[in-house]
């Protein structure tokens, strides 16, 4: 009040030290005991972490001295012989990802643009909700369903694929078809059947993030589409599915990188062995993680580091394959988050 | 045959007298007309009470070149697939019949209707194929468990008693899985009290300090995700296991769930906080209060349902993981609370070599555990599901 009845101190002081104040104070006590705190929790995590890649790195290291590059080429795991290689393991991995695959992604796919695009509004985020239970849907699970209710099924499918396709190269089974009590053994524990119930795990991460990217097309466009005519599956060809292009290479390649690391199914299902081939009909493959599984009981500490590596090398290339799908996923024009 | 393709024929021939209007729009006026008024009289009706055009609509045509595709396939496939040709079993048959039924529907449509209308209706086919198949086999993979495990989930001391001096052959009527239902609620208790502070943590470390390390710390969160559970496993089997000469017990396979875990939960903890609202934290501190004060009070309460739902999606997967315990517990047969001495069993473990026993009645338990272990899933995402929805309630 006093202020206003002289006014002419005021305006001569404040022009000469317009000094803005700072906005950044330094931190009170309270807030630094919080970061300090903060800091420790995410350095630790980062330590953890952290460790575990070093700590695999670090153990291959050994066993590449010892089997040199071979470790990478070499198809037999004998232990008792000093023999080790993964590219046989490497390539069942790769053929059981490649069968899941095969079989997840249009099923992924369609269920996808079923839940946005078809769904009745009512229905829909409960159809959503079943996708993240199937994703939810422990492994051993999908397993004892692979094993006990698909296989004996599947292996009729393999029979019939074998039997009039058999010409393609890879559903080449070694048996002959024709025989009149066809050998029903060759068709079962199959890289094929391995795949299928491993695709029924990973189907659900690729069609959640299909899906959210699907729903995120923008609806001016999608309604453009609609107003000029177009069909609902001409609006999808012409409007949904070029906007969620990223979204469905980076959900199937998260799918990729969740199928070359699955384990149980695998185990359950598949019998071992150890041959570089590309024929998914017929029995026996094996997968690295199969391979650790079976393999690190009677382990010596040297076969240990050696299954480690293999770990590692699967590590790394789930790793290669997540980054890039993670990266697809964010550079797709959505934007979207991918978890 | 016949008589199924030529009702659409006839339906679309009505139909079909405005060519250029789509089938959506064609359906109002024939149908209205012959049901009640004779006259066409439109213009008028329109006018008074604007109702605006049901768009998801079917018409006649749609109706009946659907089920009469379908059944007419239906018929033929059988015709063909189990009377002429010489195959057998069920999944071809189904196949088979979905091939024909989509020619068939393609080729009905095509009669009355343009290219795009007979594209549109054939992906619609396929699409809705793909998403019952899917939907279809989760929930054959649900029933089959609960099917197959009903015997011995019937029998209460199933519930209640161990598997100390059972043999695989023995009835139904004597062991039970408390000992694996105690261990895997011990192993993943400890496991989720050394993860969820450490993640959380992390995930506020990450979006609410920041700093250069923080970018740090994200990339090799996001890297670890890639881990695959049996190297989480194979990881503590070699260092606490081999080196550090720690037993097979319920705190190794805690380790390991711990270890598998954490990525996981840190991850979709950071997505949760990054979507908080940034209006709410800058509000806060404009308010004058502290970081603390704005993390403790207006961050985290915001996001707490989602925190809520990353944290028992990270827990069914640890539950349901059986690779990690299966390098590190140890399978007991007897009922052990703790977890530093003796092996302690896990329900993924129990079923993982109950059915590979080979003996049936061991893996009608097997069966019995994995549908306790679904059920247990189930309960916590219903859960899950139900805080998801407080949010949208509370707003």
């Amino acid at each position: 009040m006093t202020i206003l009845l002289e006014p002419d101190q005021h305006p001569a002081e404040a022009p000469d030290d317009d000094q803005p104040r700072s906005i950044d104070p330094a931190l009170p006590p309270g807030d630094r005991v919080f970061h300090g705190f903060a800091h420790v929790i995410g350095l630790s995590t980062l330590v953890i972490m952290g460790a575990i890649g070093l700590f695999l790195g670090y153990q291959s290291i050994p066993t590449f001295r010892r089997y040199g590059l071979g470790f990478l080429t070499e198809s037999q795991w004998q232990p008792e012989q000093d023999v080790l290689g993964i590219s046989a393991v490497l390539l069942g991995t790769a053929t059981v990802a490649v069968v899941a695959l095969a079989i997840a992604f249009p099923l992924a796919l369609t269920s996808a643009v079923y839940i946005s695009e078809y769904a009745a509004p009512r229905v829909k985020s409960f159809l959503v909700s079943l996708i993240d239970l199937m994703a939810a849907v422990p492994s051993i699970i999908w397993g004892l369903w692979g094993f006990f209710l698909l296989q004996p099924k599947a292996i009729h499918v393999a029979h019939w694929l074998h039997t009039h396709l058999g010409f393609l190269p890879f559903f080449h089974v070694d048996t002959d078809p024709e025989a009149a009590p066809w050998a029903q053994s060759r068709y079962a524990a199959s890289a094929f059947i391995a795949g299928i119930a491993v695709s029924m795990m990973v189907l659900p991460m690729a069609a959640a993030v299909m899906r959210q990217v699907f729903s995120q097309a923008p609806p001016g466009e999608r309604e453009a589409a609609l107003a000029l005519g177009s069909t609902r599956w001409g609006m999808i060809r012409t409007v949904v599915l070029p906007f969620g292009r990223g979204g469905i290479i980076g959900g199937t390649m998260l799918a990729m990188g969740r199928a070359l690391g699955e384990t149980i199914a695998v185990v359950l299902i598949i019998s071992p062995a150890f041959e570089i081939k590309f024929k998914p009909l017929e029995v026996g493959t094996s997968t690295v993680s199969a391979l650790i599984a079976g393999r690190f009981g009677e382990a010596t500490s040297s076969q240990l580091s050696a299954l480690l590596t293999a770990g590692f090398v699967l590590f790394i290339i789930t790793l290669i394959v997540n980054t890039l799908a993670a990266m697809i996923v964010a550079r797709s024009r959505s934007g979207a988050v991918t978890d | 045959m016949t008589t199924t393709i030529e009702r659409p024929e006839d339906e679309t021939s009505a139909g079909s007298d405005v060519p250029t209007i789509t089938a959506d729009a064609a359906d109002g006026s024939p149908e209205l007309g012959q049901a009640s008024t004779p006259e066409t009289a439109l213009p008028a009706e329109t006018v008074d009470d604007d109702v605006p055009r049901a768009i998801g609509s079917r018409t006649q045509d749609d109706v009946l070149s659907l089920y009469g595709s379908l059944v007419g396939s239906g018929a033929l496939t059988w015709l063909l697939y189990y009377q002429i040709l010489p195959f057998t079993g069920r999944v071809g048959f189904v196949l088979c019949w979905f091939g024909v039924f989509v020619a068939m529907y393609a080729g009905v449509s095509a009669i009355g209707n343009p290219r795009l209308v007979v594209i549109d209706r054939v992906m619609g086919a396929i699409v809705k194929a793909g998403a019952l198949i899917v939907f279809g086999t989760l929930a054959t993979a649900v029933a089959f468990t609960l099917v197959r495990g009903l015997s011995a989930l019937m029998n209460v001391n199933f519930w209640t008693e161990d598997m100390s001096g059972v043999r695989p052959t023995s009835s139904l009527g004597q062991g039970g899985v408390l000992h694996a239902i105690i261990g895997s609620m011990i192993e993943v208790g400890i496991a989720v009290a050394i993860t969820l502070p450490l993640g959380i943590g992390t995930a506020v470390y990450m979006n609410e300090v920041g700093g250069r390390m923080s970018r740090v710390v994200r990339t090799i969160v996001e890297a670890m995700t890639a881990l695959p559970s049996i190297v989480a496993g194979l990881f503590i089997y070699t260092v606490l296991i081999v080196t550090f000469g720690v037993s097979r017990t319920g705190i190794a396979a805690a380790a390991a769930i711990g270890v598998m875990m954490l990525p996981i939960i840190a991850r979709s903890a950071d997505v949760v906080l990054r979507v908080a609202p940034g209006g709410l934290r800058e509000a806060s501190l404009a308010l004058g209060a502290s970081k603390w004060q704005t993390v403790r009070q207006v961050v985290l309460p915001t996001v707490r349902p989602g925190l809520a739902t990353a944290l028992i999606l990270g827990i069914a997967r640890g539950v349901g993981e059986t690779s990690p315990v299966l390098l590190t517990s140890g399978a007991s047969t007897f009922f052990n609370a703790d977890p530093f001495n003796e092996p302690m069993n896990s329900l993924p473990l129990f079923v993982f070599s109950a059915v590979r026993s080979g003996e049936p009645l061991y893996i009608s338990r097997g069966f019995a555990a994995a549908a306790v272990l679904l059920i247990l899933v189930l309960i916590l995402f219903v859960i899950t599901r139900l805080l998801a929805r407080q949010r949208v309630g509370r707003r």
